[in-house]
């Protein structure tokens, strides 16, 4: 049987949808699938291209899976560009000389940036922002530059403009029209967000045209010429002024292009030729062409089904957005400037919030024709809602914008007044029915639901809607949402955490009488044996709890696979003092311990006999050193690098924060493990975005990033307020850590802990900074308690008897485990192999 | 031919852990699950990571059995019988253990 060949043009968003959805679809021995792909690298999400500049790494921002293509058999052509289609014979030429034959031909060649015809633009100082090419071209000259300049001041232009200001250049944006993105915004809107965004630090110049630029300065290297006469010093310049179709293939083919440019399709995505498919924004579907990927998205699906002769058509898009431009929330929804003839409008203003909402409804006031939000978009999704489902609008339609304080009770539509059909994520085209589908399947979180229905994994503005769907669809199937810890107690940990902190709980014993039932476990003894000493400082060992720990916390050190212990004292932010050195070394060699420096910049020594514990420690303490809590899920250490101290890059003293903050917090104990990391300048030497917190130093402060993560499922921190000073840094990772300690699961790392936060970062900011709970005095407290009450515990066990005579291997002998055995290797020794200790075993069995 | 070894007063071990004994060159995991003077005796070792470590495990409660879960990698052990509550085909020794007079007893 001969396969039919399928041939995309462009490995873009939308491209690469197209296969995904394709293989989801299609039985593929049938197909036979090749792209064009003329970036150096498979598609990537553009939409978050921004984020390149805080991890710069392509990976992270890449569409595929790895193994994707090679797994359903698809050919991808990287770099290789599609230079001719010959439409009669069917094949395209690449610039390589390779000829593709297609049966169906998909174009999916995206969009160009646009630049005017300005005198100058050619200059190597112009940039455009598209690729993650120009990414690094743009950052490479930020280095060098001090001033930056954004020309376009709609939703990409300001989208660059935060780039450029993150980048630490004094940023301007140009805009040719009197009001910010105006394609979304009205006038107020646009005169709100523009207030906004300049109290941020960002220079705003509207209904400037610019005329010329010229490469010389006397403050920068360049100058830019206005119709008005006035001129403005810059460095560099970015142009954001819009895009137009890819649409020259086309052309050189002889396929039917729109006036404004873009390929003519019909409502299947045909063009003028039937087995010639366009899609995305080199699309034109009457006489429009559509810049959102959501739209480029459902031409996609239309085309699959197409193939595979099953109906379906594009209809065109709902064009509304919300985003978030430099710290604001923005929303724009339909008609948002109000053109519909007779609509009326409902506008609310808060200046000292810098709040501004409208809302534009139909003559007879039943619906909802389009809204501006500035400032506050909570009400996004239930608008968006009311003109997507044409739900009719309540009898006094303000309330739908009006604050809670103005008494109107709360006017958000209940999911359940969705119909089935609503969609919930625009990205995906998720409906109401898929979430409830999913739910009745088993899928009862957040998590789940993404993974399952792909909804929430776009742009992400839908989740706090899908959190109600999927809260409404459980509480409907009578699903009872269980996080207890394990059998003995019907509780989440964060619910005995209040029980044993309210009720004053002190031991197990009380709590299991009180709460529980039967003897306890391997899982809720050392979780409550957590919640224990993060609530009272309880001396980790004090025997009551002797029980509820894990070997590791009773011993004090880390349990090795042969049986032994490891022994890591703390060495905070990295630093020893050549004397500390020498006094590691001499108890290594005296124990002869295999000594390692470990992943967080300190020095462990290995295969410590239990035994030998006591002793070993005694002399470690004499020589200064404390417990480093290697063996806890505690705070283990501030990775560090050197810092302006010594570091020429460096602009503040990072080693200095890192010894005062894991001073600060040693020893508390955590619902996991959490590390933390202090960089001295923006070149991120200590991997602070990968940390549970994560500080980086910035001219003016402190940025402070938390929720990171290496590890089994790498996470990058995420930036939770920038520019401090130490003082309020201090405050907020107080506040931070003990928000984390009282709320997260047992076991639950904060990059877990944080996705699963309704309401994400902006939750925890509302939490941390704005106090939106009203609890920071208490965990301020809570936390300057847990500081004062910090002990070491090595210190603490080396007085107190009881505890000493466990350190012996056998209650009633002196005798070591002769099962540890050890071989040497590179000059220390390692635990032996089975093979290698079998024969040892023997003689001393025989001499038994 | 059998007998029982003294090993150790019960006031040395702490409620809701285990102690490692020396009986007969064997290692002897014992533990005393709470106040009362209930003890149990099992082999020390955890045949999946031979290593002498389950003295050092939780005790722990599943299907209303008394079991201790390796310190190392968590498997269950039954504190009656030795068997193993992840896997079945393995088991290690179980031992008969009391209290006379205060002082902990075992049996191999």
């Amino acid at each position: 049987m001969n396969k039919q060949k399928l041939v995309i043009i462009g490995n873009g968003m939308v491209g690469h949808r197209f296969i995904e959805d394709f293989v989801d679809k299609a039985d593929l021995d049938k197909f036979e699938i090749t792209a064009f792909c003329e970036e150096p690298r498979v598609a990537y999400d553009r939409v978050h291209l921004s984020s390149y500049f805080s991890h710069h790494t392509a990976d992270e921002l890449s569409l595929v899976k790895e193994g994707f293509y090679a797994k359903h058999n698809i050919e991808v052509l990287i770099g290789e560009r599609a230079l001719t289609i010959n439409r009669h014979e069917k094949v395209i030429h690449s610039q390589t000389g390779r000829a593709v034959y297609y049966d169906k031909l998909i174009m999916a060649t995206g969009s160009y940036p646009w630049v005017p015809a300005i005198k100058g633009n050619e200059s190597k100082d112009c940039f455009v922002y598209r690729t993650i090419e120009d990414l690094n071209a743009i950052e490479a000259t930020a280095r060098r530059s001090k001033k930056g300049v954004v020309v376009g001041g709609g939703l990409l232009g300001l989208e660059a403009a935060g780039a450029l200001k993150a980048l630490g250049v004094e940023t301007h944006v140009i805009e040719f029209a009197p009001v910010l993105m105006a394609e979304q915004l009205d006038f107020q809107g646009g005169q709100m967000l523009r207030q906004k965004i300049e109290s941020i630090g960002v220079n705003v110049h509207t209904g400037k045209n610019t005329q010329e630029i010229i490469a010389s300065g006397e403050t920068a290297r360049n100058t830019m010429k206005f119709a008005d006469g006035s001129q403005l010093e810059v460095d560099f310049i970015v142009f954001s002024t819009g895009i137009r179709p890819q649409d020259k293939l086309a052309k050189q083919c002889g396929l039917a292009t729109a006036r404004r440019g873009g390929i003519t399709i019909n409502n299947q995505c045909k063009t003028s030729d039937p087995d010639v498919y366009a899609i995305g924004e080199c699309a034109s579907w009457n006489e429009k062409f559509f810049g959102l990927v959501a739209p480029g998205y459902n031409m996609a699906k239309v085309v699959a089904d197409d193939i595979l002769c099953r109906e379906n058509e594009f209809t065109g898009a709902d064009m509304s957005a919300k985003l978030k431009l430099l710290g604001v929330d923005v929303g724009s929804i339909g008609d948002a400037n109000g053109r519909t003839p007779n609509c009326k409008s409902y506008v609310y203003l808060d200046e000292n919030s810098s709040t501004y909402k409208r809302i534009i409804v139909s003559e007879d006031g039943k619906s909802l024709l389009g809204a501006v939000l500035v400032g506050d978009t909570e009400s996004y999704s239930n608008l968006l809602q009311y003109t997507l489902n044409d739900i009719e609008l309540p009898k006094h339609p303000d309330s739908l914008i009006l604050p809670e304080h103005a008494g109107c009770g709360d006017a958000g539509l209940g999911v359940d007044a969705l119909p089935d059909s609503a969609q919930v994520c625009s990205c995906f085209d998720v409906k109401k029915s898929d979430i409830a589908d999913a739910v009745s399947a088993g899928h009862s979180t957040i998590g789940a639901i993404k993974m399952e229905t792909g909804a929430g994994t776009g742009c992400g503005g839908c989740i706090p809607l899908i959190t109600q769907v999927l809260n409404a669809e459980l509480t409907k199937q009578g699903v009872e949402v269980k996080n207890h810890i394990c059998d003995h107690f019907e509780y989440s940990r964060q619910e005995l955490f209040h029980l044993i902190r309210i009720e004053g709980i002190k031991t197990f014993t009380a709590l299991l009488e009180k709460y529980g039932k039967g003897y306890g476990c391997e899982v809720c003894k050392p979780t409550v044996g957590s919640i224990l000493a993060s609530c009272w400082s309880d001396y980790v060992l004090s025997s009551d709890n002797n029980g509820l720990q894990d070997t590791n916390d009773i011993f004090l050190g880390n349990m090795q696979k042969d049986g032994t212990y490891s022994v890591i004292p703390r060495m905070a932010g990295g630093e020893v003092t050549p004397k500390g050195l020498a006094a590691v070394a001499s108890v290594a060699e005296q124990y002869e311990l295999y000594t390692k420096i470990t992943g967080a910049q300190r020095i462990g020594l290995f295969g410590a006999h239990k035994s030998d514990l006591p002793d070993i420690w005694k002399q470690l303490i004499a020589a200064g050193f404390e417990t480093g809590q290697a063996y806890a899920k505690a705070l283990r250490m501030v990775k560090t690098c050197v810092g302006s101290t010594w570091c020429r890059f460096g602009v503040q003293d990072s080693v200095g924060l890192g010894v005062e903050l894991e001073n600060r917090y040693k020893g508390l104990r955590t619902p996991h493990k959490m590390k933390f990391g202090v960089s001295g300048c923006t070149r991120e030497c200590a991997e602070a975005q990968g940390k549970d917190v994560g500080i980086i130093a910035t001219d003016s402060g402190w940025n402070l990033y938390v929720c990171g993560n290496g590890g089994m499922k790498p996470q990058h921190a995420e930036l939770l307020a920038s520019d401090l000073d130490k003082q309020t840094l201090v405050k907020y990772l107080d506040r931070f850590m003990m928000f984390y300690v009282r709320t997260a699961d047992k076991l639950t790392r904060t990059s877990v802990w944080l996705q699963n936060l309704s309401g994400g970062i902006d939750y925890l900011k509302e939490v941390i900074v704005d106090n939106k709970l009203g609890i920071n005095k208490q965990l301020e407290s809570d936390m300057a308690d847990a500081i004062a009450s910090y002990q070491c515990e090595w210190t603490a066990t080396l007085s107190d008897q009881a505890q000493l005579q466990h350190f012996t291997h056998f209650i009633n002998s002196d005798k070591q485990d002769d099962n540890v055995v050890f071989t040497p290797e590179r000059g220390q020794k390692r635990p032996a192999f089975f093979d290698e200790k079998a024969p040892v075993y023997k003689i001393e069995l025989e001499q038994v | 031919m059998s007998k029982w070894t003294q090993v150790c007063e019960l006031k040395s071990i702490f409620p809701a852990t285990g102690v490692c004994a020396l009986v007969e060159g064997k290692q002897v995991a014992v533990f005393r699950p709470s106040e009362e003077s209930q003890v149990y005796a099992i082999n020390n070792m955890d045949p999946f990571a031979r290593a002498n470590v389950l003295s050092r495990g939780l005790i722990c409660q599943h299907q209303e059995q008394l079991w201790v879960a390796s310190p190392l990698k968590k498997q269950r052990f039954n504190l009656l019988d030795g068997s193993c509550l992840e896997n079945t085909e393995v088991n290690v020794e179980a031992y008969k253990a009391r209290v006379t007079d205060g002082f902990v007893e075992v049996h191999l």
